[in-house]
C-alpha cells in the first residue's frame, strides 16, 4: 500500500532529511514510525501526503507513484489519506459535524450520505451525542478523537498519525491505538509516528526507526 | 484500493447507473455551489460595517464614470439634434432688390443638395426682431432697416454631414448679390470635438476605476483569506481541489461586486434626481430639450453585472497571489 524505494529527500542546503529508505507497508498493517526530533518522521509523512516530492527515489501509495504525480491530482491522492495531527487541526468556526464532513465535502458527497457517514465516524470515535458541540467545548482526548472522525470519514485505505496521543494520558492513549488497531483489522494501512516509547513497546507491532534520515529498523519484508 | 465513495451500493445497471450517477455529481455540484453561495453572502453579513464601506468605496469608484457616460450620452443626443436641424443662413447684399432675392432663393432652391429655402425680406426681417428682442424704442431711432434679406436653406438629409454643408456654403458664396454665410456647424464642431475629449476622459476614468475596484475588492478579500488561513488548509489536507478552496472567495468578490453595483445605481438615481430640476431650468432657458438620461433598467443591469464581474475578477486576483501560497507543508508537525 506504502512503499519507499530508494528514497532521498534533501532540503536546498546540505540537509538531508531521508537517505535512500527502502520500505513497504500492506494493506491493513499497522506499523509505528519512530526516531528522535529531526530524524525525518515529518518528511516522510510529508512526502506520502505529497506535501513534499522526493530528491530521488520513488514514493509509491496505492500502486501510484507519486513522484510523476502532475500537481493538479494532488488532491484525488489525499482523498485516500486521512491524516490525524497532534494539533488536531480542527477548525473552531464550525461544529464538530462540519468539522469531520469536510473531507466528503470536497469530493461533492451528498448531504444525506455526509450525514450518515459522518454519524458512523463519530459513533465509531464514540462521539456521536456532541456533534452540534464546537470543538473547542471538547476535552483534548476528545479533540483529537473528533481529528481521526475526520481522518477515516471518508473511509480512505490509508491512515497517517503524527503524534496522535502526543499530550494525552496513557489511558486516552490505549484508547485511541484501540481505535487504530480496529481499522487496520477492516483493511487500513496505518502508520504512526510517535515519540512515545511505552506506547509502541505495548502495542508490539512492527517498528520503522529512523536515525540521521536513514532508516535503522524496521524496514525489511514486513512482519511483526 | 483506491475506492471512489461517491459511488454508490445500488441495484442499477449500465449506462443507467452512470448516467444517474453523472446527474447525482451534477446535482451535488450544483448544490455545492449554492453552499458556498449563500455561506459568502452569511460572512459578509456577519461584519455589516466593513462589509457596506467596501460597497460604498465601490459604489463611488463605479458611479462616477457611469454618471459621465451618462451625461456624455446626453450631449451626444443634443449635438445629433442640432446637425438634422443644420441651417445655412445666407444674408443678402444690402442694396439687392426683393425681386433678386426672390430669384436667389428660387435657383438655390433648385439644387439638389437642399430641401427648402425660406426667404425672409427685410422688412419682415425688421418686424420679427422689434417683437422678439425688446427693442422697439431702440429701433425707431434707425432712420432705415439695417436688416438685408435673409435666406435660410435647409440641406437635403444626404448633404447634413461637415463636408456636404461646406460644399453647399461655398457654392452660396459664390453666388452674385451674397453679402455672408452663416452655418451654426462651428459651434456644433466644437461641442462634438468636447464631448469626443470628454468621452476619452470618461473611458480612461472608468479604466483606472475599474482598475481600483479590482485592487479594492483585491485586498478585501486577500484579508479574507488570512482570516480563513486554517480552513484552507485543512481544504486542502483532506483533498481540496484549487477550485473547491477557491470558490468562496470568488463568490464573496462577486457579491461585493453586487453590493457595490447595487450602491452606484443608487448613487447616480440619487444625483439624477437632485440635478434634474436644475437641469431642466437651463434646458429651457437654452429652449433644448436636453434630459439628463437615467441608466434605464438595462443600464442599471449591465452596471451591476459589470460590477459583480469586477468583484470576481478582484478576487480571482488576490487568490491567485495568495491562495496558492498557502500550502499545509508547515503543519506536519515534529
Amino acid at each position: 500500500m506504502i512503499e519507499f524505494r530508494q528514497v532521498t529527500k534533501r532540503y536546498d542546503s546540505d540537509h538531508t532529511a531521508l537517505r535512500a529508505v527502502n520500505f513497504h507497508l500492506d494493506r491493513g498493517e499497522l506499523a509505528f514510525l519512530t526516531g528522535h526530533s529531526g530524524a525525518g518522521k515529518s518528511t516522510l509523512l510529508k512526502l506520502i501526503m505529497v506535501m513534499e516530492r522526493p530528491t530521488a527515489g520513488e514514493v509509491i501509495v496505492g500502486g501510484q507513484k507519486l513522484n510523476s504525480l502532475p500537481r493538479r491530482q494532488i488532491p484525488y491522492i489525499r482523498r485516500h489519506i486521512g491524516v490525524v495531527f497532534q494539533n488536531h487541526q480542527l477548525l473552531f468556526d464550525r461544529t464538530v459535524f462540519d468539522n469531520v464532513a469536510m473531507p466528503l465535502e470536497v469530493m461533492g458527497a451528498s448531504p444525506e450520505d455526509t450525514g450518515r457517514r459522518v454519524r458512523a465516524a463519530l459513533d465509531k470515535v464514540g462521539l456521536l451525542k456532541k456533534e452540534k458541540m464546537n470543538p473547542m467545548q471538547l476535552s483534548g482526548g476528545e479533540q483529537q478523537r473528533v481529528g481521526i472522525a475526520r481522518a477515516v470519514v471518508n473511509k480512505p485505505p490509508v491512515l497517517l498519525a503524527d503524534e496522535p496521543t502526543g499530550n494525552l494520558d496513557p489511558e486516552l492513549s490505549a484508547d485511541i491505538m484501540r481505535l487504530f488497531t480496529q481499522f487496520s483489522q477492516v483493511g487500513v494501512t496505518v502508520l504512526v509516528a510517535t515519540h512515545d516509547i511505552a506506547l509502541i513497546n505495548d502495542m508490539n507491532r512492527r517498528t520503522l526507526t529512523l536515525n540521521q534520515g536513514q532508516l535503522v529498523a524496521g524496514g525489511g519484508v514486513s512482519g511483526h | 484500493m483506491a475506492t471512489d465513495s461517491r459511488q454508490k451500493p445500488d441495484n442499477r445497471r449500465g449506462a443507467n447507473r452512470s448516467r444517474s450517477l453523472l446527474s447525482d455529481q451534477a446535482r451535488s455540484y450544483l448544490g455545492h455551489h449554492r453552499k458556498v453561495a449563500r455561506d459568502s453572502i452569511q460572512r459578509m453579513w456577519r461584519t455589516p460595517v466593513a462589509s457596506a464601506m467596501t460597497w460604498t468605496v465601490m459604489g463611488v469608484a463605479l458611479a462616477l464614470p457611469v454618471a459621465l457616460l451618462l451625461l456624455l450620452t446626453s450631449l451626444q443626443g443634443v449635438s445629433a439634434g442640432w446637425e438634422s436641424t443644420a441651417r445655412i443662413t445666407a444674408y443678402l447684399a444690402m442694396d439687392l432688390p426683393a425681386e433678386d432675392a426672390r430669384g436667389m432663393a428660387a435657383e438655390i432652391e433648385s439644387d439638389g443638395r437642399v430641401v427648402s429655402v425660406q426667404l425672409v425680406e427685410r422688412d419682415q426681417a425688421l418686424a420679427d426682431f422689434r417683437a422678439s428682442s425688446g427693442l422697439d424704442e431702440a429701433l425707431d431711432f434707425l432712420e432705415e432697416n439695417p436688416l438685408p434679406h435673409t435666406l435660410l436653406i435647409t440641406p437635403e438629409d444626404s448633404a447634413r454631414s461637415a463636408e456636404g454643408v461646406q460644399a453647399l456654403v461655398t457654392f452660396v458664396e459664390n453666388m452674385n448679390g451674397i453679402d455672408q454665410v452663416q452655418v451654426d456647424l462651428g459651434w456644433l464642431q466644437r461641442l462634438n470635438a468636447m464631448t469626443d475629449i470628454l468621452a476619452r476622459a470618461v473611458w480612461a476614468l472608468a479604466l483606472l476605476l475599474g482598475a481600483a475596484v479590482i485592487l479594492v475588492i483585491g485586498n478585501t478579500v486577500r484579508l479574507a483569506i488570512e482570516n480563513r488561513r486554517d480552513e484552507i488548509l485543512v481544504a486542502k489536507l483532506v483533498g481540496g481541489t484549487d477550485a473547491f478552496v477557491r470558490r468562496p472567495f470568488l463568490y464573496t468578490g462577486a457579491w461585493f461586486g453586487l453590493g457595490g453595483g447595487l450602491v452606484a445605481w443608487l448613487l447616480i438615481q440619487v444625483s439624477l434626481w437632485w440635478l434634474s430640476g436644475p437641469i431642466e431650468r437651463l434646458a429651457g432657458l437654452y429652449r433644448s430639450e436636453f434630459t439628463l438620461q437615467g441608466p434605464g433598467f438595462d443600464g442599471a443591469l449591465a452596471l451591476i453585472i459589470v460590477a459583480m464581474l469586477l468583484g470576481w475578477l478582484g478576487a480571482w486576483v488576490a487568490v491567485r497571489r495568495h491562495l496558492d501560497d498557502i500550502e499545509p507543508g508547515d503543519i506536519a508537525g515534529g
